[in-house]
């Protein structure tokens, strides 16, 4: 059980790459989501990629190099959230090893120590009371294998959705089962990730709810572009961006 | 499949992901294992606690791993078994034979042994004149098939009832077709009876060998292994190196995990502990008990630390059960004696990375067989290691083959990459010139190939760090 | 080959080693649950009875007897048990001599070599046990000179005797309080049951090459 921090007054974001190009919305929604709990938010503009693409390809220097260079830009004691499962995995769990033996290595520690996940962040450190200003809707929700099983935050996940109480949450069949998107797989092994993919997406719409809620935007386009290229109306969306939304009116 | 080179893993992927009744028949069977398993282990803490126990006493047993093994080796020798040692394959198969033809006996019943199958066992005594009987229900099955097993512990999951029915009554004489499990289940029995009274040498495997009690432990549900170790003269058991364990006490902790990640059971039918041939004044047991000790590369993978991890495996196959990817290609596809999660970083550590370094490419890093191991090996972070040492430009020597993979298209990629990456100025320009192609980026290479099946995704045309600009959050 | 593949091998494995950290991880226990006899006679049902396992529990004076009443529905024609074991003994002379009713009783008196194709004929076979383990459900079997290793695995039935005193917790504890270690027999066995598989397709089958029944009696003083 991970000790979380008492609420703090600033915080740090890492947006992540994804986020970043192709779901800023959601990242700016995860931002504004903190700011109205009372927290001034830090975007250090210098910041990329936590690394992990070129971590799990084979490429560990190259993944270091970049991962160093995140590391100098998040200098203060500010716990930094992440709006990614897979991320924040990526950071906390990895960036020690990836340091081993380096110069940069306390530095990693100390950084990988301070960094959250949104959801276990709203839920655990600001104890978020969201009230739901939308109409009624059903959502599922696809478990990001980082989110689960590095970060063991679905849980803090679903309670946020749960508080919403005109939002009824239908669960899939194979929820912890992976999306097929695991980064580079997608492209090294397309005809497996494509089964993956096709399974997942086809429990999505025996669920009957017109939108899948994810942690993770490196699964959300894999399932949204599945179901595009599908033809299936059911969209994709980022719980902050969700949550935003409805509690915004 | 032969495990030579000519090993062709996009076709064989391609195939099994083209056949509808192997995908149905394994998504089943691997659903139903996972229930299985998970109401065995229903407490979660208590498994935990249980599997850091088991991967203590595996980790124990690889760090003393040359003391226990001349322990095992005196115990067994004081009790009355025969040790013997194999570096390779040939060594163990030449030691096999051997055996057998000094007892002149040309008829063996085998129980299931994945290092036998390592050997290729049974071809090298077939094409030698000996009778091989299979004993093991589903190593039965695949014999009459003439193929290799698909799963460490079900091997013939990958067929289906009618595929079974229709194998037995064309290969076995005067058997009618029947798809009723009870029905071919009493053929077996039939068929396999004769070949347990008949047998003049029987072969097993070894789940654990006790260093400290010189006694070779097997897990088994049919009876078909305690046939073969106790019905014929001679029983020969074929072990990898790695399979000792220190004492007595670790055996129950292993026992009970092993057995309820296999199988969901709390305990196999049998556990038969065998520690001496028969005595004097006992009137049943093999007169001599055999153990052929087989290294075959694991001497080399014990030498790296974060490798050795991969020698804790009790070859429970709960890997297999969890993995997305070995429930949609099957075990054949991976082309070599042991496929799934544990396959992709034993296969390559013992041919080497240019035959089997591929394998590790097959792995969303999902982390599911991680999480129920028993042994606790960190399969992913090992699968990663292994990508690395594809790519490495500066080998050491931990695996064979490092650096097969390298190449400049990706060298460069990455390197650009980097650079992208650790220059804020020039990440904002390809960020921008991103966000100008939208979904339009030419469908080159990787977003070729995920074009085929997915929309491209639609880059922003403004980033995250525009918009924060524009609204004024903080920069430090 | 041997002596030459033992001395390459244990040279690699010595210097792959030679890196050993000077703490190798010492592992805990499994803790031992304080059961009650009666307790564990019932978990001990519980799980053979799971397994199609039979288990009756019967005053130790009367065993023969109701072994006997259990043996007159199933009309077997042979049983085949260690004479000189004292509950061979018992039984022998329980035993009416010629009772159409009963199976006859075959003692295992010489080496399996005399005896292999009648052994694979035999209806039942019936030994002792060391012990059993509640928590699984498994007998515990040490085979010796008087009661051989196949009786409880050839014969298609296998009627085995616990004393309910000898009902451990948990294999830890069967280890321990029979100092196993001590001395290991030729073959130590622990049977939870009728044999089965699930190989085909996952179903679940019994009487595959054991025994396709186990009777157990539990015989309490």
């Amino acid at each position: 059980m991970r000790i979380y921090p008492p609420k703090p007054e600033t915080v740090y974001f890492f947006g992540t790459c994804l986020v970043d190009m192709v779901y800023p919305d959601a990242g700016m929604a995860a931002i504004r989501l903190l700011q109205r709990e009372g927290l001034r938010v830090v975007y250090p503009q210098a910041q990329s990629c936590c690394g992990q693409p070129a971590f799990n390809s084979g490429f560990p220097d190259e993944a270091r190099a970049v991962a160093r260079k995140q590391l100098h830009l998040f200098p203060k004691d500010y716990p930094i959230v992440v709006p990614s499962g897979s991320c924040a995995g990526m950071m906390h769990r990895h960036y020690p090893a990836l340091f081993a033996g380096d110069p940069d290595l306390a530095l990693a520690e100390e950084f990988a120590g301070r960094v959250f996940e949104l959801t276990e962040f709203l839920v655990h450190v600001l104890k978020i009371r969201l009230e739901d200003r939308g109409a009624p809707v059903t959502v599922t929700w696809h478990s990001s294998c980082h989110a689960l099983r590095e970060m063991g935050v679905i849980q803090d996940s679903k309670s946020l959705i749960r508080q919403l109480r005109n939002v009824t949450l239908l669960e899939l069949e194979n929820e912890h089962e992976c999306c097929g998107f695991g980064g580079t797989f997608a492209v090294k092994q397309p005809e497996i990730s494509a089964a993956m993919v096709a399974d997942k997406a086809a429990d999505i719409r025996n669920t009957g709810a017109g939108t899948v809620l994810g942690g993770d935007c490196g699964c959300l386009m894999n399932i949204s572009g599945a179901l595009q290229h599908q033809q299936v109306p059911i969209t994709g969306q980022h719980i902050a961006q969700f949550i935003w939304e409805r509690t915004n009116g | 499949m032969a495990e030579t080179t000519g090993f062709d893993f996009a076709k064989n992927i391609r195939h099994a992901l083209g056949d509808q009744q192997l995908r149905k028949n394994f998504k089943f069977a691997m659903g139903s294992m996972i229930q299985k398993r998970r109401l065995i282990f229903a407490d979660e803490a208590e498994f935990e606690q249980l599997r850091a126990i088991g991967s203590a006493i595996r980790t124990r047993a690889l760090a003393k791993l040359p003391e226990l093994l001349a322990r095992l080796e005196a115990r067994c020798t004081q009790n009355g078994i025969q040790v013997h040692w194999a570096e390779t394959t040939a060594e163990a198969n030449a030691t096999v034979l051997e055996i057998m033809q000094r007892h002149g006996a040309t008829r063996m019943v085998k129980g299931k042994s994945m290092v036998s199958e390592e050997m290729h066992l049974n071809h090298f005594l077939e094409t030698r004149g000996i009778e091989v009987t299979e004993t093991d229900l589903g190593e039965f099955i695949i014999q009459l098939a003439g193929e290799t097993p698909s799963h460490i512990i079900v091997p013939a999951i990958h067929k289906n009832k009618a595929q079974i029915a229709r194998l037995f009554q064309e290969k076995i004489p005067d058997t009618p077709y029947t798809e009723k499990v009870e029905e071919l289940n009493a053929i077996a029995r039939r068929t396999l009876r004769r070949k347990f009274f008949d047998g003049q040498v029987g072969l097993s495997g070894v789940n654990m060998a006790v260093a400290e009690t010189g006694t070779l432990c097997l897990v088994e549900n049919e009876g078909n292994g305690r046939m073969c170790t106790t019905v014929p003269p001679v029983h020969i058991a074929v072990m990898g190196l790695e399979k000792v364990v220190e004492k007595l006490s670790d055996v129950p902790p292993l026992l009970r995990l092993l057995t309820g990640s296999a199988t969901g059971q709390l305990i196999s039918t049998y556990f038969n502990m065998i520690t001496s041939p028969r005595r004097p004044g006992e009137k049943d047991g093999p007169r001599e008990v055999h153990l052929v000790i087989l290294d075959n590369g694991r001497s080399r993978i014990l030498t790296d630390p974060q490798f050795r991890q991969t020698l804790q495996c009790i070859r429970c196959g709960t890997c297999l059960n969890h993995c997305p990817v070995y429930t949609r290609i099957g075990g054949h596809a991976f082309g070599h004696v042991y496929p799934g999660p544990i396959g992709e970083i034993l296969t390559p550590q013992m041919v080497g990375l240019r035959e089997a370094g591929v394998l590790a490419t097959a792995s969303s890093l999902c982390c599911a067989c991680e999480a129920v191991c028993p042994v606790k090996i960190p399969i992913p972070g090992l699968i990663r290691e292994l990508r690395n040492a594809s790519y490495t430009a500066t080998p050491t020597g931990r695996v064979p083959g490092e650096g097969f993979k390298r190449n400049l298209p990706e060298t460069l990629a990455w390197k650009a990459w980097e650079k992208v990456n650790r220059t804020p100025a020039l990440n904002a320009v390809v960020t921008r010139l991103a966000g100008l192609m939208g979904d339009k980026a030419p469908r080159l290479g990787p977003l070729k190939l995920w074009s085929r099946y997915r929309t491209p995704p639609q880059v922003a045309r403004r980033s995250l760090h525009a918009m924060t600009r524009a609204q004024g959050v903080d920069d430090e | 080959m041997s002596d030459t593949a033992r001395e390459n091998i244990m040279r690699k494995l010595a210097a792959a080693v030679a890196d050993r950290p000077a703490q190798i991880p010492e592992t805990g226990a499994l803790p031992i649950p304080a059961l009650c006899q009666a307790e564990k006679i019932e978990q001990l049902k519980h799980f053979m009875q799971s397994v199609r396992g039979e288990v009756h529990v019967v005053k130790a004076k009367d065993w023969v007897s109701r072994l006997q009443d259990l043996l007159r529905p199933r009309a077997l024609k042979t049983l085949l048990y260690g004479p000189a074991t004292p509950h061979g003994k018992i039984l022998a002379a329980g035993w009416p001599p010629e009772d159409p009713g009963l199976p006859r009783l075959v003692p295992y008196a010489g080496p399996v070599e005399d005896f292999k194709s009648e052994l694979f004929q035999l209806d039942a076979g019936i030994t002792g046990t060391l012990g059993a383990i509640a928590e699984n459900g498994a007998l515990i079997l040490w085979p010796t000179p008087e009661e051989p290793r196949l009786i409880s695995l050839v014969p298609p039935i296998h009627i085995a005797l616990v004393d309910a005193g000898n009902i451990y917790c948990n294999f830890s504890d069967a280890l321990t309080a029979g100092s196993w270690k001590a001395g290991m027999p030729t073959n130590a066995l622990l049977i939870s049951g009728p044999s089965k598989t699930a190989d085909i397709e996952l179903t679940l089958a019994f009487g595959v090459h054991g025994p396709r029944e186990v009777l157990v009696l539990v015989l309490e003083a």
